[in-house]
């Protein structure tokens, strides 16, 4: 890590709401970068390489998947979305597309800045050494390299498969993962159609893991698109 | 009264017929004496001079029958293609009316008026083709020779001998623009005759030598100009009539024609035409239906119809009454219609009845105080009206027809008389032989009510003879030694024929009434039913039923689009429902408002009869009938009786649709004031946060140095939480909005329960902060079936509530019960509870709990949770708990599909 400040690139063409992002942005230590389209985004994304990007889904020239497509060809620069509310079919696109999370307008500057600091946390530890050996949130423990899991100091016992998808969502810790990726991940791309094999592990990883298993902690359900691990 | 007034009545027919000439082709006529003396060539002239006036000419069809000259004549003009028809094998070829009124000349040539169309034409007779080309507004010029006018058709056979099938009715005639007569002297023609310039028809050959007679063609072409010269005076009389000029008439002439079942009929309609038509005025031919004329043959009955057809193309009305007593109906018409003048035909003979109460004709003469009544003679006429189609009457008004079931009833007639000669010949020598003679005719009384007419006919002669046998010495043979027993017989034969009538008339006025009462109470019936409802697709199946089962068809009512196309009926069929009717026809019928199909003469050849449905202010459908038999609707009485449902059933229609009309008026109203309401809510919920968040701001923007840190914070608070609270409200109108415009498709799939739960407790994480939370949920991870994203904003709606009106502090408990067929999602609060009564009313839109209350919400919460609880097809509802607080309730209904399971190995 060098001195110097991170650069955040937002790709927003309402100049109000980049007006509020770089004023917010740059109180919490980051520096701003600013383009009001698609494609000058694609341009300054190259030029500047910024740490991360925050990219509004509706920009007047390209469809936002796109940039986010168009920049995953060389780059894996975390991306945060700005989407509209009650499109879930958008988020899905976007997170598919690789975009790391998003965030639904309107929304308030200190869970945008929370939704950063994970992603930039996250790439800093994939660029390194690869996944950290353990994991710990609350009372929860996942020991990776032993694959063993505890509860406030009780192991707990899961099946393979449950453990598969655990470690997944451990992996990515705070990010939104769609049920079309884990189920590619942990079942086999065969398994894409059926979602409710996702459904009924998650439901059973929340019963052994979870103190109430219909008000969770870590094992949060983003409504229509997929799920998130918890880490605060 | 020295100033002449024109006569109101027919100043108003004047500006009927003149309104619809409007838009109308003019029809010229070619007028002539016989064949050959010159009609196509006139015709040809004047269309070539049209032509060269610049109108635009087609030759429609056009007969040179191989003339040079007429056909030179036609050289030039523009030609329509002939419709081809194969019929047997052998080509036809006929005028294409289609075709014509697509091109839609200035002016159409069609030769030959009175030609009698291919079968499947669309109407049987060129005249009626002549009448749509000159409705689409096309100049028509055609042909016709004198003998073809229906009222001279019997005038003409009687002078010529040859008397020709293919007849025009005489309104044509009439209400042509033009008639132009072509003129040739009988000698010329004669010349041009044995020049062999004249066409003629192969049956013209045979009689030419008969027909082309110097006298037959003086007298046709009197006969021709005689007419022409009627038109003429018409005309003169409308002039003068139009100008004021003191008419001739100085009251408007009515003839009424009084016409019977026989051959005569015919005749006296004709003669009625003449004399109307020379003086000028309307005429009604009248039939009285009476019970014993119901009675008839077939044949004679067909007649009628025949004949009152015939009133109707010469020009005249025809009606028809019921009634028992011809006289009075007679009478009573012509009074109340004012007529002035009635036609009846001369009585041939006079019956025993006719002696005893008089013939009808005496009857109406005698009743007629200040009307003309004018005798025609009927006899030595012959008829010669086709025998269309055979009506078996009776058949249709399940009367017994000869024949059916006769041997049976004779044979108990005649039992009768030989149960009482037993029954005589035990009381032989203690009673009266004239006793005897009682019983014989009791019985013939009995036989008469029970058997009817020709069964106690047979008992009369069997008890005369029987009596005569037995009973009369010498016995056992029918020697009489006493002639006083001769007038016995006479006596017993006579009473007995005159019991046996009117017994058996009786019994057939009894049975007529019961049919009359049975046709009452069908219409009753349908009335009754159709009164009960304003439903558009309930009347047409109420209709459809009562028609097809007392007209026994299927039946259909076909209804216009909203560019006027009649439509096939949709949605499901009911019993006797005709389908795939044939549209074209039917168009035609709504278009036209006149009945077509079988039975009628627009379409002859199809097998389903279609009837308009019009009320006074215009046609609103068709009724389209295939009926079983076709004899079924087509005698005049079920005739009148289908003419009556069909107006029925226009009414109910018409009904209907003003209803439809009054809802969508309503209905938009409504929809309306709910708009209004939304834009008051909306403004009302947008405009309050809306001024928090100008006033915080612009504090910040302009005095933010004056003030301290903590109050700049505490102005930024409330500014992002008011604009929290707009955006909420937005979002919620957002959803309502796409919720109502079916936007948002139901996109159910299996879900774990407490999941669903789980991420609306998430959402509301902050709101709920300050209130005890406890779930309820199903032991076992159960699967259940919904659109998670909706219901969790269901779930996030009900809660959101229960945090808004409950103070700090309180209770939230969440359930979930799972059912075999449905699961229940229940959220209670301990709160203050929902005012009584209010239980409905809070799925409203824009209802509140606490009108105008600060938590704010434009009330849409609950009226989005109702309409996608609703959308997946389960119910939502509130109910008070007694020991305070509320319980929402909403179910989702999970069908027959098992959850899906995991494969086995999977199942660890």
């Amino acid at each position: 890590m060098t001195s110097e400040r991170p650069v955040v690139l937002v790709i927003e063409d309402e100049p109000q709401i980049r007006k509020f992002l770089r004023a917010s942005l740059d109180a919490q230590g980051f520096s701003v970068e600013q383009a009001e389209s698609g494609e000058q985004g694609l341009v300054m994304a190259a030029n500047r390489r910024p740490e991360a990007i925050v990219l509004d889904l509706g920009l007047p020239d390209l469809d936002g998947v796109e940039v986010i497509r168009r920049l995953r060809e060389w780059s894996r620069v975390p991306i945060i979305v700005l989407s509209a509310r009650a499109q879930e079919d958008d988020k899905i696109r976007a997170l598919d597309a690789g975009a790391d999370d998003y965030v639904v307008k309107p929304f308030a500057v200190g869970e945008l800045l929370a939704r950063l600091r994970v992603a930039l946390r996250h790439a800093a530890t994939a660029d390194g050494t690869g996944a950290p050996a353990s994991i710990e949130a609350g009372e929860l423990k996942i020991d990776l390299g032993a694959r063993r899991i505890s509860v406030s100091g009780k192991e707990v016992h899961l099946t393979p498969t449950e453990y598969r998808l655990l470690a997944e969502l451990a992996k990515h810790a705070g990010k939104v993962l769609t049920q079309r990726y884990l189920l590619k991940e942990v079942w086999g791309p065969g398994y894409v159609e059926r979602p409710h094999y996702l459904r009924i592990y998650m439901a059973n990883l929340r019963r052994k893991l979870e103190a109430d298993p219909a008000q969770p902690r870590r094992l949060l359900t983003e409504t229509g698109v997929g799920y998130r691990f918890n880490l605060e | 009264m020295s100033a002449p007034r024109p006569d109101p009545d027919a100043l108003l027919a004047r500006v009927k017929r003149e309104e619809s000439l409007e838009g109308r082709g003019r029809l010229r006529i070619f007028f002539g004496a016989c064949a050959g003396v010159g009609k196509t060539y006139a015709m040809l002239t004047a269309a070539r001079a049209e032509a060269a006036r610049g109108t635009e000419v087609l030759v429609g069809v056009v007969e040179t029958h191989g003339r040079d000259d007429t056909a030179a004549l036609a050289e030039g003009l523009e030609r329509l293609p002939l419709r081809q028809i194969e019929r047997q094998g052998a080509m036809l070829t006929e005028f294409d009316l289609d075709a014509a009124l697509a091109r839609k000349p200035g002016l159409i040539l069609v030769d030959e008026l009175a030609h009698t169309n291919a079968p499947d034409s669309r109407h049987p007779k060129r005249w009626q083709d002549v009448q749509e080309l000159l409705a689409g507004g096309i100049n028509v010029y055609t042909t016709l020779n004198v003998q073809h006018l229906e009222s001279l058709n019997d005038v003409v056979g009687q002078v010529t001998g040859v008397r020709v099938w293919e007849t025009l009715p005489d309104k044509v005639f009439d209400q042509a623009d033009d008639v132009e007569l072509v003129d040739l002297p009988p000698e010329d023609l004669l010349e041009r005759l044995g020049e062999g310039k004249v066409y003629l028809a192969e049956q013209a050959i045979r009689a030419a030598d008969n027909f082309f007679r110097k006298g037959n063609l003086i007298a046709l072409r009197e006969l021709a100009l005689r007419r022409t010269a009627d038109r003429v005076d018409a005309q003169m009389r409308d002039y003068r009539e139009e100008k004021g000029i003191s008419a001739a008439w100085p009251v408007a002439e009515r003839l009424l024609v009084a016409v019977g079942p026989g051959e005569e009929g015919e005749h006296l309609v004709r003669a009625t035409r003449r004399m109307a038509a020379s003086m000028g005025t309307v005429w009604t031919a009248l039939y009285v239906e009476t019970p014993a004329l119901l009675r008839l043959p077939e044949a004679e009955r067909d007649r009628i119809l025949r004949t009152l057809r015939l009133a109707e193309e010469l020009g005249g009305k025809s009606v028809v009454v019921g009634g028992g007593d011809v006289a009075g109906e007679v009478l009573g018409f012509a009074h109340a219609q004012n007529v002035s003048r009635i036609v009846i035909g001369r009585p041939k003979r006079r019956g025993w009845r006719g002696w005893m109460v008089g013939s009808t004709a005496d009857r109406i003469t005698s009743g007629a105080d200040d009307i003309d009544v004018a005798l025609v003679s009927t006899g030595g006429k012959h008829a010669i009206l086709a025998a269309g189609m055979i009506v078996r009457s009776r058949d249709a008004l399940g009367i017994e027809s000869p024949g059916k079931r006769r041997w049976p009833r004779y044979l108990a007639g005649a039992a009768m008389p030989a149960a009482i000669t037993i029954v005589g010949a035990a009381m032989h020598g203690r009673f009266e032989l004239s006793n005897i003679v009682m019983l014989y005719l009791l019985g013939v009384v009995i036989v008469a009510i029970r058997l009817g007419r020709g069964p106690s006919i047979l008992a009369v002669m069997l008890s005369v003879a029987a009596f005569d046998f037995f009973f009369v010495p010498p016995y056992l043979t029918f020697a009489v030694s006493d002639t006083e027993y001769l007038i016995t017989f006479a006596v017993m034969l006579v009473v007995g024929l005159v019991i046996s009538t009117l017994a058996g008339q009786v019994r057939l006025q009894a049975r007529i009434a019961g049919y009359r009462e049975q046709r009452a109470s069908a219409l009753y019936d349908m009335s009754r039913e159709m009164a009960a409802t304003e439903k558009l697709v309930e009347i047409v199946r109420i209709a459809v039923r009562h028609v097809s089962e007392v007209f026994a068809s299927q039946a259909a009512v076909l209804l216009p689009d909203g560019n006027g196309r009649v439509r096939h009926p949709r949605g499901e069929s009911v019993a006797g429902s005709l389908h795939g009717a044939d549209l074209g026809i039917a168009q035609w019928v709504y278009d036209h408002t006149q009945p077509a199909g079988l039975g009628t003469d627009t379409l002859a050849g199809s097998d389903t009869h279609f009837v308009p449905l019009a009320t006074p202010t215009g046609p609103i459908g068709v009724l389209a009938l295939l009926p079983a038999n076709s004899r079924r609707i087509f005698v005049p009485e079920q005739r009148r009786l289908l003419d009556t449902f069909a107006a029925l059933i226009a009414l109910a229609i018409a009904r209907a649709q003003l209803a439809d009309e009054a809802r969508a008026a309503q209905l938009a109203a409504e929809t309306e004031s709910l708009r209004n309401a939304l834009l008051a809510a909306i403004s009302h919920e947008l405009r309050t946060p809306l001024a928090t968040i100008v006033g915080a701001s612009s504090s910040l923007a302009e005095q933010s140095e004056a003030m301290g840190a903590a109050a700049r914070r505490e102005l930024a608070q409330s500014i992002a939480e008011e604009a929290r609270r707009m955006g909420e409200v937005v979002a919620k109108v957002l959803d309502l909005a796409r919720l109502q415009a079916g936007a948002t498709r139901v996109n159910a799939d299996w879900h774990p329960v407490e999941e669903v739960v789980g991420s609306a407790l998430q959402r509301l994480a902050g709101r709920l902060s300050k209130h005890k939370v406890t779930t309820r949920l199903p032991k076992e991870a159960v699967l259940v079936r919904f659109d998670a994203v909706l219901i969790e904003q269901v779930l996030v709606n009900l809660l959101e509530n229960a945090a808004k009106y409950t103070p700090p502090g309180s209770g939230i408990d969440i359930a979930v019960e799972a059912r075999r067929d449905e699961i229940e999602f229940t959220v209670v609060d301990d709160g203050p509870g929902l005012k009584p009564g209010q239980e409905k009313k809070v799925f409203d839109k824009f209802h509140r709990g606490v009108p105008e209350s600060s938590p704010g919400g434009a009330g849409l919460g609950l009226a989005i949770c109702k309409a996608i609880v609703e959308a997946h097809g389960g119910r939502i509802w509130a109910e008070n708990i007694p020991a305070g607080g509320v319980v929402f309730r909403f179910t989702v209904p999970q069908g027959d599909e098992p959850p899906p399971a995991l494969d086995a190995e999977e199942r660890v």
